[in-house]
């Protein structure tokens, strides 16, 4: 019984980091039809910058939302310098944003080197809680409720405030959203720090979990590739239900039959776009 | 009374194929200009370019004298352009409420009325009704009355019409007639496209024939109605 509710609060805890590094990948997708394959490797980056200022003394609260606001401001540079010019442009914006990857992999790998490292949770966060026969580490309890947290802050954003209903106006006709006077090219660099942001927070939050590693990036991107694609593109409560769905999936999988883990973690996708091509909760793209 | 809006020589283009050659045409202000023609004649390719939808590659589009051509649909609606697409195009995600307040721009300009979102659901009592609804769940003739409010809370000083009354029961068009009749009473100057002929002959001011993206004929509603040669000829109606 131990190990099955142990499991669950693991797949629970990777669903919430699932949710943070997919919910912004699936935004800026539904948005600017944006595949940003760099989104894995800036939240290894976000994992790494986190490590470096946690080194260099910040406590680790100041140091997740410093990095969430320096990956921010990166993808809004990248979104303004970079992929404003490939709009509608898939190949070019699937190179580039591949490319950025590979720059910021070697980027991290120059700079912090190819071992391993632990990003330590902050103190107060230390330790396990015991449940009866579980014994559960305190952090993982604490991503749970924080990326439940962030799923209900990002709904509030934006199904219940108007640049949340523009946010979605534009994701359904993006040509009649500015058509009324919404003005797309601010809306995609807020979508874009938006979802970056929260790329290089779900790094500094999922570090003491996952570790920090230069391969970090290649082993999340493809997890969040797969919950866009189950839940939907755009939509949140695709990202959301398709992050823990892909959680359970990759944590029981990787525990009960570790040599299909792979295969039992892809066959959903594969059938749900036999069955759905536009995800669970994603419409028809036009 | 002065141009609201005036294209000259407006030449626009899907791809390679000239769609709208050379254009000549003038909105006056407060008055419904009906922009009529057979399927293809350039009509929503006219509507498209004036909201900036579609780019023109030559010519000039004026607001009140001032240079539309070459701004971003945004900043058109900005200047004062509010367009009800053919089709449209609401956003079936979001509530109606939301569609008027994402729309909803004070107006910059003497605007010969303003449509605050009270102001709008007074003009579509049904909509007050509806506010909370989704959009992509109302019929038909709910989501054109709301494409016109939503155009109507940018508080545009012309508004583009592109067949309003298209796929709508006899009693919706009738409302929708009646919204377009009191929007003109309030001297909003309107730029209509409308397949049906009884309807847009009862509206506008000024009838334009476009025929191959060109003006095939421009006068009064009533010439054109007593000209069964010219109704045939342009309009396939016998």
């Amino acid at each position: 019984m131990a190990f099955w509710v142990s499991q669950t609060l693991n797949a629970l805890a990777l669903g919430g980091l699932l949710f943070m590094l997919a919910s912004g990948f699936s935004l800026i997708f539904g948005l600017m039809r944006v595949a940003n394959l760099a989104h894995g490797a800036l939240f290894m980056l976000g994992a790494y910058v986190g490590l470096a200022l946690v080194k260099a003394g910040f406590g680790f609260w100041t140091a997740a939302a410093t990095t969430a606001v320096l990956v921010g401001v990166l993808g809004g540079v990248i979104e303004r310098t970079l992929l404003r010019h490939l709009a509608g442009r898939t190949l070019p914006q699937v190179l580039l944003t591949l490319g950025l990857a590979f720059i910021i992999a070697d980027a991290c790998l120059m700079t912090w080197g190819g071992d391993p490292m632990r990003l330590p949770p902050p103190p107060e966060l230390a330790g396990a809680v015991r449940f009866g026969d579980v014994v559960f580490p305190r952090y993982r309890l604490f991503v749970i409720f924080a990326s439940a947290a962030v799923a209900l802050g990002l709904w509030l954003l934006v199904e219940r405030t108007r640049a949340g209903a523009m946010i979605r106006a534009a994701v359904d006709d993006v040509g009649m959203a500015r058509a009324i006077g919404v003005s797309a090219s601010t809306l995609f660099t807020a979508v874009f720090c938006l979802g970056t942001a929260l790329a290089g927070l779900g790094g500094v939050i999922g570090g003491p979990i996952l570790s920090v590693y230069p391969s970090l990036d290649q082993d999340m991107l493809p997890l969040a590739l797969l919950v866009v694609i189950l839940g939907g593109a755009g939509s949140l409560a695709g990202a959301f239900v398709g992050a823990y769905i892909i959680g359970f999936i990759y944590t029981f999988g990787q525990v009960l039959v570790p040599d299909l883990a792979y295969v039992i973690l892809f066959l959903p996708m594969v059938a749900v776009l036999a069955v759905a091509p536009q995800g669970l909760f994603g419409r028809r793209l036009g | 009374m002065p141009d609201a809006l005036s294209l000259s020589n407006v030449h626009v283009y899907h791809g390679e194929i000239c769609a709208v050659r050379g254009l000549e045409l003038t909105c006056a202000e407060g008055a419904v200009t009906a922009l009529l023609g057979r399927n293809g004649a350039g009509k929503t390719t006219t509507l498209s370019a004036i909201a900036g939808l579609l780019g023109t590659r030559q010519g000039r589009i004026d607001l009140f004298g001032a240079p539309l051509e070459g701004r971003g649909p945004e900043a058109i609606c900005r200047a004062g352009i509010g367009l009800v697409p053919q089709g449209r195009r609401i956003f079936p995600s979001l509530t109606v409420l939301e569609h008027l307040q994402i729309a909803y721009r004070a107006p910059r300009h003497a605007a010969t009325r303003v449509f605050d979102i009270a102001g709008v659901e007074a003009l579509f009592p049904r909509l007050r009704e509806r506010r909370r609804q989704l959009a992509g769940s109302m019929s038909g003739g709910e989501q054109q009355m709301l494409a016109i409010a939503r155009a109507l809370a940018t508080n545009p000083r012309v508004l583009l019409l592109d067949e309003p009354a298209e796929g709508l029961a006899p009693q919706i068009v009738a409302e929708v007639a009646d919204a377009i009749s009191a929007l003109k009473a309030a001297g909003l100057s309107i730029l209509l496209v409308e397949h049906n002929l009884p309807l847009a002959l009862r509206l506008a001011d000024t009838c334009v024939v476009l025929s191959s993206g060109e003006v095939a004929w421009r006068g009064g509603p009533d010439t054109l109605a007593n000209d069964p040669d010219l109704m045939a000829h342009h309009l396939g109606v016998h």
